[in-house]
């Protein structure tokens, strides 16, 4: 496949953007005591109930909260696909599935795992960077 | 109600970060993962300054009896390195690395009500619910 957009490289926003993700995981474990792992806090408001559900929801609509601030107020951003329908379904199939069977993902292990050291996190993350890095590789210089 | 006024901000810093950063946008993200062709480091950057952070905080907020607005701290304590760590983590990668969506980012995105955007989410749900259902027979 061709046609790719590029993005420029924005180390300082990166820098910026990621202090505060490191900011909120240090929140949500220091008032209660949990790990901000995205794939378990979506699975969580889905699955269970009471208390436990409205954590998670209240978590995902703080999300949601900020995507609708910086749109509203900080002239919104940027979602560019860069691939079609079925492809998009296939990959939303594997990313639900995979995180849950592999409890976490790029906030839970990624971040919050590989910042507390621990063994299972890091071979998580080195799992899926490396399928991650493949597979995009095959998708934009192979198919 | 302290508890969900403190997740809700949680997810606010979380959702900001992601924007800010540009992971809210899958081209970005696989600017990252592809080296070959206009390669944009900007992910590492952002999980650098993340654990940059969280790595000392954690290490430090761990060392209180408990969590300001909880009884006890519920973080995972298995080290056991399984086939379905491993291959889950593998499964994710895969779907990460065709549609440069991982849970986080799809969420701050789905405000842009983009038809493929809210089909990923409708399958990672799907996804979700699919391992939910099939757990008893599979641990």
């Amino acid at each position: 496949m061709e046609n790719w957009i590029a993005t420029p490289f924005e180390p300082l926003s990166g820098l910026i953007g990621g202090i505060l993700i490191g900011l909120s995981v240090v929140l949500l474990l220091l008032t209660l005591g949990r790990i901000a792992g995205i794939s378990g806090i979506a699975a969580g408001a889905l699955t269970q109930r009471g208390s436990e559900q409205y954590w998670r929801l209240a978590f995902l609509i703080g999300m949601l909260l900020a995507a609708v601030i910086y749109k509203v107020f900080l002239g919104g951003f940027e979602v560019q696909t860069q691939v079609g329908s079925g492809w998009m379904i296939i990959a939303g199939l594997l990313v639900g599935f995979g995180t849950r069977l592999g409890s976490g993902c790029t906030s839970g292990h990624g971040v919050a795992g590989l910042s507390r050291l621990s063994p299972r996190s890091i071979v998580a993350t080195l799992t899926f960077m490396a399928a991650a890095v493949v597979t995009t590789n095959i998708v934009r210089h192979v198919l | 109600m302290k508890v969900i006024i403190a997740s809700l901000f949680s997810g606010l810093l979380f959702g900001f970060g992601l924007i800010i950063s540009g992971m809210s946008n899958p081209a970005r993200v696989l600017n990252f993962l592809d080296f070959s062709s206009n390669w944009d480091a900007t992910l590492a950057f952002v999980m650098g300054g993340a654990i940059a952070v969280a790595a000392p905080c954690i290490y430090w907020v761990r060392k209180r009896s408990k969590p300001l607005f909880a009884d006890k701290f519920d973080i995972p304590t298995s080290t056991t390195i399984d086939a379905k760590l491993v291959l889950g983590s593998a499964c994710f990668g895969i779907g990460w690395g065709v549609s440069g969506f991982c849970p986080g980012p799809v969420v701050v995105a789905a405000t842009s009500l983009q038809s493929d955007v809210l089909l990923f989410i409708v399958a990672m749900v799907v996804g979700m619910l699919a391992q939910h259902w099939l757990k008893p027979t599979t641990a």
